[in-house]
């Protein structure tokens, strides 16, 4: 929608259809946000979304030391995946401003976007609306970044694929396998 | 001692009284000299009018039946009170009524045959005139020709119909409150739309409902608060201001990327004469940003630029990432 026009280009579909679909899409991912969350709520899960302050900053460097240098020399993955560490510290803090920081403002604000009655017509003397579609686009830019960046890491598992074989089966091939 | 002080006080207060008058005089002078400040202005004909008004300024009035001598106080018709306060901010407001209407409606009763009275219309007096030539006024009549509605009512219509001789002014050329001037415009097309009993003047068909129209049009209520009805109504024409040539229902604009989108219509109709002013911080269509805001034609282009930049790098990093991965294994 943010890079679209009328008619339908090279690569690039008319804003009619991209509104139609970016409107499908949200939908589906407002009922997906609303199981993630209620999952988390409801189930072990949630605990693996708490950020301690216990080494919060070293251990960031050292997973990005590790993807950034170390993995190319063949060293060990610092924080290996076990029943009680899902996410190393870096997919910890990512996936935390990711799905309870960015997600919900791209909700509320996408919300507010087709609902215009229910948004505040000024603030600070700016446009209410200026203000809430900025924030959507925003934060759904951050989201698709961080989508890239989430599906390239997934496959930095034992092998490409190995990631994607643990979603489905819920079972994690250790590197040392 | 104090017949002193009583002195001067009414020096003073006679004084301050000159001086009120003799404001009161410039001001008079000047509101007659500037016909264009609706606030100021005192019509030339002002007593004159009163002749008239004195019985249409409101909606009774009395007339002195000489043959029962007595004094009959009376309703008047409705559809013949003048609001004398919308008159004279109108774009008429410095007109004579007999200028419009014949010299006889000075004799009461009025003579029947003025009932028949020809009336004008705007080309009648604005066509080839040089005066009015920026407003174009030979086009907006040969568009209106084409409009539905003469071509619906070719008896019935004319532009009194939408412009109101006695109450007209000019809105959105001179509007600086585009929602204000769009309640205006909007308020011309619902008198007959939104009010059967004007409507059934001109038409035959069944009474229509214009919100059950419109349910097909998502937020409904925000759309005919930012927007002129004739903005999907009507087909554009760079030549006159506001389109008069209104369009059959089946040509109304349907589809919500003619206004959100980079090539907004908007553009060409309700911000025509602002929008020399094509970007504003970067906003696409940035003149619609002093008054409102359209999701799609607003869209930022630095941001636009910044998002695919960031993208780029993200890509390049992670080409270089896979490099090394299939390098350095």
């Amino acid at each position: 929608m943010q890079y679209t026009d009328k008619q339908d280009a090279v690569l690039m579909i008319g804003f009619a259809r991209a509104v139609k679909w970016h409107n499908i899409a949200a939908v589906l991912l407002t009922i997906n946000y609303i199981f993630f969350v209620t999952g988390n709520l409801f189930t072990d899960n949630g605990r693996f979304y708490k950020i301690r302050k216990e080494n919060f900053i070293s251990d960031l460097w050292k997973q990005m030391k590790y993807y950034s240098v170390g993995m190319f020399k063949g060293e060990k993955h610092p924080f290996p995946v076990t029943p009680d560490r899902k996410f190393n510290p870096l997919q910890k803090l990512t996936y935390v401003l990711a799905m309870y920081v960015s997600f919900p403002l791209l909700i509320i604000s996408g919300l507010g976007l087709l609902f215009p009655e229910t948004v505040i017509s000024r603030f600070l003397g700016i446009s209410g609306m200026i203000l809430t579609d900025i924030l959507h686009i925003t934060m759904g830019f951050f989201l698709s970044v961080f989508m890239i960046i989430h599906i390239y890491t997934c496959t930095l598992g034992a092998r490409p694929t190995s990631l994607f074989k643990s979603m489905l089966s819920g079972y994690h091939v250790s590197e040392d396998h | 001692m104090i017949s002193t002080a009583i002195r001067h006080l009414h020096l003073l207060l006679l004084i301050n009284l000159m001086t009120s008058i003799s404001a009161v005089a410039s001001d008079y002078r000047k509101a007659i000299t500037d016909p264009g400040d609706s606030i100021t202005f005192i019509s030339p004909f002002y007593e004159d009018n009163e002749r008239c008004f004195s019985c249409h300024g409101q909606k009774t009035y009395e007339y002195m039946n000489e043959n029962l001598e007595l004094k009959v106080k009376a309703l008047m018709f409705s559809e013949r009170v003048i609001d004398r306060n919308k008159f004279y901010q109108s774009n008429h407001k410095s007109f004579s009524c007999t200028d419009c209407h014949s010299a006889d409606y000075v004799k009461f009763p009025h003579p029947g045959e003025l009932r028949m009275e020809g009336m004008y219309n705007c080309i009648d007096c604005h066509g080839g005139d040089e005066k009015f030539a920026r407003f174009n006024f030979e086009e907006i009549e040969s568009e209106y020709k084409k409009s539905t509605h003469f071509q619906l009512e070719k008896e019935g219509f004319s532009c009194w119909k939408c412009h109101g001789p006695h109450d007209y002014k000019l809105n959105i050329r001179n509007s600086t409150d585009i929602k204000e001037a769009i309640i205006y415009d909007n308020n011309i097309c619902l008198k007959c739309h939104s009010n059967f009993d004007q409507f059934q003047l001109l038409s035959d068909r069944d009474e229509i409902n214009i919100l059950q129209k419109h349910d097909w049009l998502p937020n409904q209520e925000s759309h005919f608060k930012s927007v002129r009805c004739i903005e999907c109504h009507s087909e554009i024409n760079d030549t006159i201001l506001v389109s008069h040539l209104i369009e059959p229902v089946e040509k109304a604009v349907r589809r919500c990327n003619e206004c959100h989108s980079q090539n907004s219509i908007l553009m060409s109709t309700l911000y025509k004469f602002q929008s020399r002013e094509q970007r504003k911080d970067g906003f696409l269509n940035g003149i619609i940003l002093n008054q409102s805001y359209v999701i799609g034609a607003n869209r930022n282009e630095y941001l636009n630029i910044i998002s695919l930049l960031i993208f780029g790098v993200v890509v390049v990093i992670i080409g270089i990432h896979v490099y090394f991965r299939l390098t350095r294994k």
